[in-house]
């Protein structure tokens, strides 16, 4: 298996676990995907040197996960895989911010250090709150829960047709390199130039699809809408899980935690 | 209605780079007919077909379904009575499940939800695919993806079904089911294919598609054993019409 085939497996794989019953696979799409967009927000506004107040926001995708009874290894998996995007960004941190910020026993953390693990920590929670939403609702009920919340119609059709379609380029992509390695054994990678032809090819093959399946779409009475029927009605475990998620992000945000415990702890 | 169920008078149709297509085409079907629709690669018979569903415009001629002429003001009416089954199922299986891509059809047509829902259970009844309901299309093996494809199809109410190539890359058994499904539909059917054996099963009447035009049309057993013409339009006897390879009967 190469390894874009193998990487499209894993992400079919996401989907597939939420088509089991679990609690959180009974919750309502659309407060599952506005608690993820609200939990986003709120780790996306804390500071650069805000690395400790995270924290206790990682209790959100666990929990969310635990109730789906997602495995963690596939989501930390992902998270692993994303994570030179992360780091890319994170890295001059360290170097270029060297002044002292807090003490932890006898070492002192520069504050560069500090911005570094939040980028990462931020990362890892945006990420595994994105994958855990994904893994306990399924694609095409996020996309049912965000046209339902009021979505642009065009962008939801897009985000279906990205994710429908996405298989079908992939494996397109991955038959035209199999069968250019199958006739250069020398070289089965593809040089600059090969790989800028396959590219084009790809593009072409890409444009004539996208043309059939508008005519299909057309045929069978396309206007501009995608339209999915989800049934779904507010249950008092959407309203407990919205309540929870509120009150969670509300004292993070408010409550300077990690703070308060330690002043619990001291007399 | 009109006792000529799609009539097509004169079609003539090229491709925007200049390459004729279509050089005249005429016939007319009845209705609860099946026909084959045979010839070479680049004979026409895809092009054909996307005039039939309006999806391209004929340069001169004209194209009816039931009372319809195909203009692009009837195309909402002309694709309520024809179904165009696509070549490659994955150009028309475009929603996250089965189920959401056959009921895609009748919710453009602005049914109610039950009825959508029956439609959508009768459909998927009707190719043998009620199991494939809720799993994404991407995931289905070749004769799946055909089912649920003619299913979304069907769920529309056509009364003329028309289908490109149905048979190709099914395994035997798949395609073997293909065609006991084709002949129990009451449809009026046109089927475009090079499997001839498929056509002599569904069709009881044969057109034959050579350089854009008709070059014969008659009932199939006539027409698919009349090697003469069938060479000349790049084509050869079913298998089932041909001598027995080891008693030559």
């Amino acid at each position: 298996m190469s390894p874009v085939e193998s990487a499209l497996a894993h992400l079919g794989a996401l989907d597939d676990l939420a088509a089991r019953d679990t609690p959180a696979a009974r919750l309502d799409a659309r407060v599952k995907a506005l608690a993820t967009v609200a939990f986003v927000v709120v780790v996306a506004s804390f500071g650069r040197g805000d690395a400790l107040r995270l924290l206790p926001l990682a209790a959100w995708p666990i929990a969310l996960g635990a109730l789906g009874d997602v495995p963690w290894r596939p989501v930390l998996l992902r998270l692993v895989l994303a994570s030179p995007f992360a780091l890319g960004v994170a890295a001059f941190e360290p170097l270029l911010d060297r002044a002292p910020a807090l003490a932890v026993g006898g070492l002192t953390v520069s504050a560069g250090a500090v911005a570094f693990a939040t980028i990462l920590l931020k990362f890892a929670l945006a990420l595994s709150a994105a994958l855990v939403l994904v893994a306990t609702t399924g694609f095409d009920a996020v996309c049912a829960g965000l046209e339902r919340l009021g979505t642009p119609r065009l962008l939801v059709a897009q985000l279906l047709l990205l994710y429908r379609y996405l298989f079908v380029l992939a494996e397109e992509a991955g038959r035209m390199v199999r069968a250019h390695a199958l006739r250069s054994p020398d070289r089965p990678r593809p040089t600059a130039r090969v790989a800028a032809t396959l590219l084009g090819q790809l593009l072409v093959r890409t444009l004539a699809r996208a043309e059939r399946v508008h005519a299909a779409m057309r045929c069978r009475g396309f206007d501009g809408t995608m339209r999915l029927v989800r049934q779904t009605r507010l249950s008092r475990a959407d309203l407990a899980f919205a309540a929870a998620t509120a009150l969670l992000l509300a004292g993070c945000r408010l409550v300077h935690l990690p703070a308060a415990f330690a002043r619990l702890l001291t007399p | 209605m009109s006792h000529h169920l799609v009539s097509v008078r004169d079609l003539r149709f090229a491709y925007p780079d200049g390459t004729p297509a279509l050089d005249g085409v005429t016939f007319t079907l009845h209705h609860g007919e099946a026909v084959g629709l045979v010839g070479g690669n680049g004979a026409g018979k895809s092009t054909l077909l996307l005039h039939l569903a309006g999806v391209l415009r004929a340069s001169s001629g004209e194209v009816r379904v039931g009372d319809w002429p195909v203009t692009p003001g009837t195309l909402r009416e002309v694709r309520r009575s024809l179904g165009l089954v696509f070549q490659d199922p994955d150009d028309q299986l475009f929603m996250p499940t089965v189920e959401d891509d056959v009921a895609f059809g009748p919710r453009q047509l602005g049914l109610p939800e039950p009825e959508v829902e029956a439609r959508v259970a009768d459909a998927l009844a009707r190719v043998g695919a009620t199991h494939l309901r809720r799993r994404p299309p991407h995931r289905l093996s070749g004769g799946e993806k055909r089912a649920a494809a003619i299913a979304a199809v069907l769920a529309m109410g056509p009364s003329v079904l028309v289908l490109d190539e149905p048979s190709s890359n099914l395994d035997p058994a798949s395609r073997r089911a293909l065609i006991a499904q084709l002949c129990a539909f009451e449809h009026t059917k046109i089927v475009a294919s090079h499997d001839l054996d498929l056509v002599l099963d569904v069709c009881r009447r044969v057109l034959v598609l050579s350089g854009g035009k008709v070059v014969a049309d008659g009932p199939s057993h006539e027409v698919l054993s009349d090697d003469e013409l069938l060479a000349a339009a790049r084509l050869e006897r079913p298998l089932r019409l041909q001598a027995c390879p080891r008693c030559g009967t």
